[in-house]
C-alpha cells in the first residue's frame, strides 16, 4: 500500500517553510510527518498530510510547485535495532533507498518509517514477506 | 509567390553589382550635398572616388544615434526641402526625436518594399488588410497603407486603439490579413475573447507583425489564439520605416531588402566588419533613398546574417529575428555576452524553463555570472540530486555557450517578473555597487 507524500520545491527554506505551514494550518490540514532536504539555494520539503489532495489545491493556487510522489510507511518497533532490520531486509534484495524518514504514531509503541525506492510494489512485497507491517492511508490517518 | 521576381530572386553576382553602382551613386550625392557627411568622409581622408567595390564601404565612417541628436531637425537630408513631401518621426529613447523626410520617389520605394512585405506572406489583390499600426507621425501605419494599395489589397486603415471596433470589423468585413505590433495582437486575442468572439474563427490568415522585439514563445501564442500565420516584419524610421526586411512564409529568417538597404555585421566594440552568419550589431547603407540617406547607420540591434539559401527562392541575405539590443550587451570578465545566449541554452534543455534571469556582480575583483531560473513542475522531482543534475547541466551548456563559467540556480515560479514582450532578464548589479 503507497501513500502520496507531497514534495514541495521551497527557493528560500527558512521564509517559505513557515508559508507552507501557515497555508496549511488555514485549510485545516493536519502534517502527520515532515521532512526537509537543503542544498545551499533550495530545499525540498516532504509532507505528509492528512488531506494530500486538498493540500496539493492550496499549495497550487499558492504558486508553489508541488509533486505527488508514493512512498511506503512501515511499522517498526520503537526499539534499538528497529529501523536496522527493515534497512537490512531491503538491501538483501538488492533495492536501493532514495531517502527515508520517521515519527513515531502516539497510539501504540511502534515508530513509523518513510521510505522512497524506486520500487514501491517490490518494496512493498519484500517487507510484506519478512513480517513488516506496511500502513495504508487508513492507519496513519491520511484518508 | 513574388511582388517583383526579377528583384527579389536575381543572382548574387548582379545583385552586388546593383548594389555597388547604387552604393557609388549614393556616397556621391551625400557627400556633395550633405555637409555633415563631407566633414566626416574629409576627417578620414576618404572621397567618393575611393569606393571601388562593396568592401570598400569599410573605409566610411558610422552614422550613430547620436548623429541624428546633432543633425535634428532637417539636418542630414540631402535634397532641399521643398522636394520633400513627407515627414515621419519617432521619439528617440534619448533626447531629440528622429526626423525621417521623403521624397516622392521615397515614398514609392517605400510603398514597393512595403509590397514586397506583403507579398512575403501571399498577400494579393483578393485580400482584406486591417492596418493597425498607428497612423500619423509614427512610420508603421502608412508605411503598411500605402504597401498593401499598390498590391490592389483592400486596406481597412484602423490604426491603433479601439479594439471593440477592430474585432467587429473583422468579422463584418472578413479581414484576412493583418498589421500590427504584436503585442498589439495578443490585446486583440484578449478584446476578442472578452466580447465572446472565438478569435480562431475570424478569417484571419496572416498577420504582419513588428516594430518591437517579440520572442518565438510570443509567436505560438499568436499564431494559437488568432490561428494565422505571424510574419516577423523588420523596419526603422532612420532607414525607411518598416519594409527594411520580412520573413517569407518559411519563417527563417528576415530577407532583408538589400538591394536599396545594404546590410553589414559589425563587431560592436571595434567596428570591425565581421563575416555572414557571426553575430554583432547590424549596419545598414541606404543605396536609393533621395530625402535622408544614411551611410553606415549603427542600428544597436544584435543579430547575425544566415548563411545558406532559402527555399523560397529570394536570393536576397536572410537575417535572424532580433533579439537582443547592443544596450543589452553584458561586459563580464571581458567577454561579450547576450541574454539571447542564456536564452537559447535555455530553450535547448528541455527540463530548464526559458523564464531566466541574469544576474551579474562583482565579487571582489571579479564579475561573477549567476542565471536564475524557474523550476517547472513537470520536472520538479523530490529528489536533491535530480535537481542539483539540472543545474549542472544548464551550467555546463552555458558555459560551452558564452565560455563563462555561471551559478546556476533554481528558483520557484513567477518569481521573475515577466510581462508579455518586455522582461527584466537583466540585472547588473555592478553598476550599484561602487568599486
Ligand atoms: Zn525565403
Amino acid at each position: 500500500m503507497k501513500i502520496i507524500q507531497l514534495s514541495v520545491f521551497l527557493e528560500n527554506t527558512a521564509g517559505r517553510l513557515r508559508e507552507v505551514t501557515g497555508i496549511l494550518s488555514r485549510a485545516g490540514i493536519n502534517i502527520r510527518a515532515l521532512s526537509l532536504a537543503e542544498t545551499a539555494d533550495f530545499g525540498i520539503l516532504r509532507l505528509i498530510v492528512s488531506d494530500a489532495k486538498k493540500a496539493l489545491e492550496v499549495l497550487r493556487t499558492a504558486n508553489f510547485t508541488v509533486r505527488e510522489t508514493p512512498i511506503l510507511a512501515v511499522e517498526v518497533p520503537d526499539q534499538p535495532g528497529g529501523l536496522h532490520g527493515l534497512l537490512e531486509a531491503l538491501a538483501e534484495a538488492g533495492m536501493n533507498i532514495e531517502y527515508v524518514y520517521g515519527f513515531v504514531e502516539k497510539r501504540s509503541d511502534n515508530a513509523i518509517i518513510v521510505i522512497r525506492v524506486e520500487e514501491p510494489d517490490r518494496a512493498i512485497a519484500v517487507l510484506q514477506a519478512k513480517g513488516f507491517t506496511v500502513l495504508g492511508n487508513r492507519e496513519i490517518g491520511t484518508l | 509567390m513574388y511582388w517583383n521576381q526579377q528583384e527579389e530572386c536575381m543572382p548574387v553576382e548582379l545583385l552586388r553589382q546593383r548594389q555597388l553602382a547604387r552604393l557609388q551613386k549614393t556616397v556621391a550625392r551625400v557627400y556633395e550635398r550633405v555637409p555633415f557627411y563631407r566633414q566626416r568622409m574629409d576627417a578620414v581622408g576618404v572621397k567618393p572616388a575611393d569606393i571601388r567595390s562593396l568592401d570598400d564601404l569599410r573605409l566610411l565612417p558610422f552614422t550613430t544615434k547620436n548623429d541624428m541628436r546633432e543633425g535634428y531637425p532637417f539636418g542630414l537630408f540631402a535634397v532641399p526641402l521643398d522636394e520633400v513631401v513627407r515627414i515621419h518621426s519617432s521619439s528617440g529613447t534619448t533626447g531629440k526625436p528622429v526626423v525621417a523626410g521623403y521624397t516622392r520617389a521615397d515614398v514609392a520605394l517605400w510603398a514597393n518594399v512595403m509590397a514586397r512585405t506583403f507579398v512575403c506572406g501571399e498577400v494579393t489583390s483578393r485580400d482584406i488588410l486591417q492596418v493597425a499600426y498607428g497612423y500619423g507621425l509614427f512610420t508603421g501605419g502608412l508605411g503598411a497603407h500605402y504597401g498593401a494599395e499598390l498590391i490592389g489589397a483592400t486596406v481597412i486603415p484602423m490604426s491603433g486603439g479601439n479594439n471593440k471596433r477592430q474585432i467587429m470589423l473583422m468579422q463584418d468585413f472578413g479581414t484576412t490579413a493583418l498589421a500590427c505590433t504584436p503585442s498589439y495582437a495578443l490585446a486583440l486575442a484578449e478584446e476578442a475573447s472578452a466580447m465572446g468572439v472565438n478569435a480562431r474563427e475570424l478569417k484571419l490568415r496572416v498577420g504582419f507583425f513588428g516594430a518591437e522585439p517579440w520572442p518565438e514563445d510570443m509567436r505560438k501564442a499568436i499564431e494559437q489564439r488568432l490561428n494565422l500565420k505571424a510574419i516577423d516584419i523588420y523596419g526603422l524610421t532612420e532607414i525607411i520605416g518598416p519594409g527594411v526586411g520580412s520573413e517569407c512564409m518559411e519563417q527563417n529568417g528576415l530577407h532583408l531588402f538589400e538591394d536599396h538597404f545594404f546590410p553589414e555585421i559589425i563587431n560592436p566594440d571595434t567596428g570591425e566588419v565581421l563575416p555572414d552568419g557571426e553575430r554583432g550589431e547590424l549596419v545598414f547603407t541606404c543605396l536609393t533613398k533621395e530625402a535622408f540617406p544614411l551611410l553606415r547607420f549603427r542600428t544597436r540591434d544584435i543579430t547575425r546574417l544566415i548563411p545558406g539559401n532559402c527555399p523560397c527562392g529570394r536570393t536576397f541575405r536572410r537575417m535572424e529575428k532580433v533579439s537582443d539590443r547592443t544596450d543589452d550587451m553584458l561586459i563580464i570578465r571581458g567577454v561579450n555576452v547576450f541574454p539571447s545566449q542564456i536564452e537559447t541554452v535555455l530553450l535547448t534543455i528541455e527540463e530548464a524553463e526559458p523564464h531566466f534571469q541574469i544576474i551579474v556582480k562583482r565579487e571582489g575583483p571579479l564579475d561573477e555570472l549567476e542565471v536564475l531560473f524557474e523550476v517547472d513542475e513537470r520536472h520538479f522531482s523530490d529528489e536533491v540530486k535530480v535537481l542539483q543534475a539540472i543545474e549542472q547541466k544548464v551550467a555546463r551548456e552555458i558555459e560551452s555557450a558564452i565560455g563563462l563559467r555561471a551559478t546556476v540556480r533554481l528558483v520557484e515560479p513567477k518569481t521573475i517578473e515577466r510581462s508579455m514582450g518586455k522582461r527584466k532578464r537583466v540585472i547588473d548589479l555592478r553598476k550599484e555597487q561602487k568599486p
